[in-house]
């Protein structure tokens, strides 16, 4: 097949997998074999584009003009893949666990979910492969509202809350910021088209004018949570753990930091950027972001909530990284997005796992559960060690060539920002860690064993991959690199 | 031959059809022919739309008397656009009146409602096509008195009522209509539309022209239902019977738009709607005031049909913005509005007819848990609300679109920023829907398992897919837009 | 020519605003389709009057008749006359009605029994 075909497949065989599954409805068997099917064929298709991607080229397919002179179109280019094969890989690792989780805990609506996390994956490989952005926007938005059923799962009053926050902020910030914000780079550059060096050099805008179209673009941009559009992403823990796992680390709020670095590099250009100095309030505020998040997460006792900020903070890392605009931090901000997914869903399938085998959802209640779920929690303690950025886990280079591209930038408040925010990181995983391990269960205690087999496969997985990935690195650090 | 009277028999056909449906007496025969004018009607408004888009404006002299002494009919791309667009909806409709109107009318009425329903047909296209001012308000009346007595025969006796006011105000606004074109006849001796344009430019900034297009202006808006001359709709839409409803939404205020920017634009020009008077302004504020306003109450409301009456309203003022915005985008965003506006709420209401045939009514406490009951009502009704949004891969994206693009163009940030904070008051009133059918639990008073009959929901589902079609495919709708867009302002040289 | 030379045109502004101001202040349905008719009413005046020129007479193709009236006027305000009566034949129809429904024509009283 040609890289073309490969990419319109990418985008629509999910699509087609969610028709299948819907028809499986009365099937269970066969509807998660469809899932599994579907998944594993996404992440074929996705390593199939990758020679393509690496040897240089930057296939194209153009589907249909929607506006005169904007055409909803697909292009494979290094960020794009990288974030295609971290979602389609870890969409099969997810279903796996989903499939774990929904039955160990019987869940309502289980079509209802497998359809609606297909659709979300198109909506994801869409967004992946975008070539401009338009094309990006209407991805954007349908992740949104495919999304929207999965976080109100459970249908009760809690559940309408968050769903009502969760879409709020993001059609809130994407259709009132993020959609003039496009319009407006229409009306300057004349192109949407996604350009190495960026479409806004010739507009022969004042740098003001930068500085605030590049903020529509950051606070429109409500999936990276930047501080103070970042409450969907706590809202949506209403959502069943798998969801959670969705949300921070195969498709939403990838989808956000993704689209923050298409729209530096390619919308607005580095050397822009960096000449007219339009982006110097931007570290302040992702710093701003990784701290403050990281203090709620210090003091929040709902593990998923902490969880929750913690991702808030380390979307931030990304955003910092990339308003340094120097190559070396744009590549460790595109490498983060890899590492953090794999790390975080590692996090995430934990705390389902905690969840299901003994019912806890606090922090104070985990001490001592590491003798009994010793696979869990070693995986916890593993993703704990590749946020906090410890070697040999993944998280220890994404944070390395952060600091080295903060020395570089001679940015010293980001290089301050980095290390408090890896102390507080520490401060609060950690202790978790410590309290599962050595410290003894509270008495009177029921006994229990690990989650669901399928729970703990998925997440011996995603840990195993976070120890791995430095020894794979060469493919992900070699697309971080050809970004620029 | 029959091509070159295809002008007169858009019209004709469902003129003549009215008597027919009269003399037939049974409701089958007569539906059967109004459905049959229609999509007539359809086919030969696609016909005249593909020879404009090819060789231009096609003019038609009624009796063979040559303009500008006798009566003119004028087929350019915007009323080729506005033709497609109402024959469409009314072919779609027809179908759809069938099962919903035998449920809310008495069997022996049906033939009236028929008989009815052609004429205001006939009335709108007639309003349309026609290319002198004093027959577009012969029509005009035709249209009206029709649509009178379809929201009278609404099952609410409250129906009664809300026609009564519509009657009163919208005579109000046909004379104030005549009025400003008696003004114009005055001054001009002429009634022909392409002649007024001819004729006006040399005398255009004297009082009684000024007025003319004051008088002009406020009866449109009366028809058209500006802010805060709309107090007749939310009544009319509400208590008429659903596929009237469906019908008069999609069409009757648009024709009305469709007559203002014939007037601003053709007949007065450009310079004199911007430069002398400062229409561009008070057309702005307005829209304003109802897209705010009718939004904010729209989101309050009890019933769906109330509600989507008031988000009807604040929709007519995103056209009418466009038009106070004047530039090329602005205006594209105007008419496509007009069209997609006409399609999305055509389906909403035909899908709340098919609720309102099961349920009875569309109050929301008869909504809880419908999406179990009525699945893919449920569904287009998402779908189209989405359209209302203007979320992409929806017509009413591409609407949104050009209304942005304008605003930006013409450094009014502001504005732009009030197109889509509106928006999301938008957002809010579709998901009351989405909450209330997908999240509730059913009630007693929600309908059991059972979706609409089959000839109700394809002609809703017709539309809803149109929605989305033309929210990918703009080639029709955002092209004919902007081909008109580009004629009005050129002076409407004819 | 004087203001006082424009009675025609002041006869017409008069009916105009007394048929609307009848339109809105009286809540009885009937008076208010009355107050509709004044108003149309005037408008058949602002076309009619207008058409007529001094010395004009009506078109006659005949030796001797040389200035002509504008007869088009007359075409015209026929139309809106059959219009008028057409609305206020509906407008009653719909009062009648009305009446049968609610037991009373008059606005407030109606609206009172709808709340």
């Amino acid at each position: 097949m040609s890289p073309a075909q490969l990419m319109a497949a990418a985008v629509i065989l999910p699509a087609a997998g969610a028709v299948l599954i819907a028809l499986a409805d009365r099937w269970p068997n066969v509807r998660e074999t469809a899932t599994l099917a579907t998944a594993a064929g996404l992440f074929g298709i996705t390593l199939s584009l990758l020679p393509a991607v690496l040897a240089g080229e930057r296939p194209g397919l153009a589907v249909l003009e929607m506006l005169p002179g904007i055409a909803i179109a697909l292009r494979a280019e290094p960020l794009g893949m990288l974030f295609a094969l971290v979602a389609s890989g870890l969409w099969f690792v997810n279903s796996v666990y989903s499939i774990g989780y929904m039955r160990g805990n019987d869940e309502p609506h289980q079509t209802r979910f497998y359809v609606c996390f297909a659709l979300a994956l198109t909506a994801t490989m869409g967004l992946a492969l975008a070539a401009n952005l338009l094309t990006l926007f209407l991805f954007y938005e349908m992740l949104t509202l495919v999304t929207w059923p999965l976080v109100t799962h459970h249908g009760d009053a809690e559940a309408r809350a968050g769903g009502r926050v969760y879409l709020g902020l993001l059609l809130g910030t994407s259709i009132g910021l993020l959609l003039p914000a496009i319009v407006a780079t229409w009306a300057f550059a004349g192109t949407l088209d996604f350009t190495p060096g960026g479409i806004l050099r010739d507009a022969g805008l004042p740098g003001a004018a930068v500085g605030a179209l590049l903020a529509l673009y950051m606070f429109g941009i409500g999936k990276a949570a930047l501080m103070p559009v970042h409450r969907w992403l706590p809202a949506a823990m209403v959502a069943p753990t798998p969801v959670s796992a969705l949300l921070h680390a195969v498709a939403v709020v990838k989808a956000g930091v993704f689209a923050v670095l298409k729209v530096i590099v390619y919308v607005f250009g580095v050397q822009t950027l960096s000449e007219v100095r339009a982006a110097d309030w931007l570290p302040t505020v992702a710093g701003f972001t990784i701290l403050a998040a990281s203090i709620v997460a210090l003091r929040a006792d709902n593990l998923k909530r902490r969880l929750a900020y913690s991702t808030v903070s380390q979307l931030s890392y990304v955003v910092l990284a990339a308003s340094l605009l120097v190559p070396l931090s744009i590549a460790a901000a595109a490498l983060h997005i890899a590492v953090h997914a794999v790390g975080k869903i590692t996090l995430f399938f934990a705390a389902g796992a905690i969840y299901t085998a003994a019912g806890k959802t606090e922090v104070s209640q985990l001490a001592g559960i590491g003798r009994r779920m010793p696979w869990t929690m070693g995986a916890f303690a593993v993703g704990a060690l590749s946020l906090i950025g410890i070697p040999p886990a993944a998280g220890f280079f994404s944070k390395w060539f952060m600091f080295q591209g903060a020395a570089l930038a001679g940015h010293w408040v980001a290089l301050a920002v980095l290390s408090v925010s890896t102390l507080l990181t520490a401060a609060y995983f950690l202790p978790i860690v410590h309290a599962a391990f050595l410290r003894a269960p509270p008495p009177g205690e029921p006994e229990h064993g690990e989650a669901p087999w399928p729970m703990v496969a998925a997440l011996t997985i995603t840990a195993a991959a976070t120890l791995a990935l430095p020894f794979l690195a060469a493919v992900p650090l070699a697309l971080a690199r050809a970004i620029l | 031959m029959t091509l070159a009277q295809l002008p007169a028999l858009v019209v004709v056909v469902p003129l003549v059809a009215a008597p027919l449906a009269l003399l037939l007496r049974r409701g089958l025969a007569a539906w059967a022919i109004a459905t049959a004018a229609c999509l007539f009607s359809f086919a030969a408004a696609l016909l005249l739309a593909g020879q404009v888009a090819e060789s231009g404006a096609i003019s038609y002299a009624l009796g063979s008397w040559a303009p500008p002494w006798g009566i003119e009919y004028r087929v350019d791309a915007l009323s080729a656009f506005v033709l497609v667009l109402v024959s469409g909806i009314a072919a779609v409709v027809a179908p759809f009146a069938w099962r919903s109107v035998a449920a809310e009318l008495p069997r022996d009425q049906l033939y009236l409602f028929y008989t009815m329903y052609c004429l205001c047909v006939a009335g709108l296209l007639g309003m349309t096509i026609t290319g002198d001012a004093f027959n577009l308000f012969v029509f005009m009346e035709i249209a009206s008195l029709s649509s009178y007595v379809l929201i009278a025969l609404g099952r609410d006796r409250r129906a009664l009522l809300a026609s009564y006011q519509y009657l009163v105000l919208g005579t109000i606004g046909a004379t104030f209509y005549v009025i400003g074109v008696g003004l114009l006849y005055l001054m001009t001796g002429t009634l022909n539309i392409a002649d007024l344009a001819a004729r006006l430019p040399g005398i255009a900034a004297t009082r009684p022209v000024l007025a003319a297009l004051a008088f002009i202006t406020v009866g449109m808006s009366l028809k058209l239902a500006l802010f805060p001359l709309h107090l007749w709709l939310p009544n009319a839409y509400a208590y008429a019977p659903s596929a009237v409803t469906a019908f008069l939404a999609a069409t009757a205020t648009k024709v009305s738009v469709y007559v203002l920017l014939r007037f601003y634009f053709t007949v007065f020009g450009v310079h004199t709607v911007v430069e002398v008077l400062p229409m561009p302004q008070i057309l702005l504020a307005l829209s304003i005031a109802a897209i705010l306003t009718a939004s904010l109450v729209a989101v309050w409301q009890a019933g769906l049909k109330r509600l989507l009456a008031y988000s009807s309203v604040a929709q007519i003022g995103y056209i009418t913005l466009g038009i106070g915005m004047a530039s090329r985008d602005g205006l594209t965003g105007a008419v496509v509005h007009l069209f997609n506006h006409g399609i999305t709420k055509g389906a909403l209401f035909l899908l709340v007819g098919g609720i309102a045939l099961r349920a009875g009514s569309a109050n929301f406490d008869r909504l809880r848990g419908l999406a179990r009951a009525m699945p893919l009502t449920s569904l287009g009704i998402v779908i189209a609300g989405l359209s209302l949004i203007g979320v992409p891969g929806t017509a009413g994206f591409v609407s949104k679109w050009y209304l942005v693009l304008g605003a930006v163009e013409a450094g009014r940030w502001w504005l732009a920023a009030l197109v889509v904070g509106s928006s999301l008051i938008a957002v809010a009133y579709v998901w009351r829907f989405v909450e209330a059918a997908y999240l509730a639990e059913p009630t007693a008073a929600t309908p059991g398992r059972g979706e609409a009959p089959f000839a109700m929901l394809a002609p809703a589902w017709l539309l809803v897919a149109a929605c989305v079609w033309f929210g990918f495919d703009t080639s029709f709708s955002a092209e004919s837009a902007r081909r008109a867009a580009v004629l009005l302002l050129g002076g409407g040289a004819r | 020519m004087s203001a006082l030379g424009h009675y025609n045109y002041w006869v017409t502004v008069l009916l105009m605003v007394a048929g609307l101001y009848i339109v809105i202040a009286r809540s009885n349905l009937v008076k208010k389709l009355i107050g509709l008719s004044i108003f149309q009413t005037s408008v058949y005046l602002l076309y009619i009057a207008p058409g007529k020129l001094v010395g004009g007479t009506p078109p006659i193709l005949a030796e001797g008749f040389r200035l002509y009236s504008n007869p088009l006027p007359h075409v015209l305000i026929l139309t809106a006359i059959v219009v008028g009566v057409a609305t206020l034949a509906l407008g009653l129809a719909i009062v009648v009605r009305i009446r049968e429904a609610y037991g009373s024509i008059e606005e407030d009283e109606i609206l009172e029994a709808d709340r």
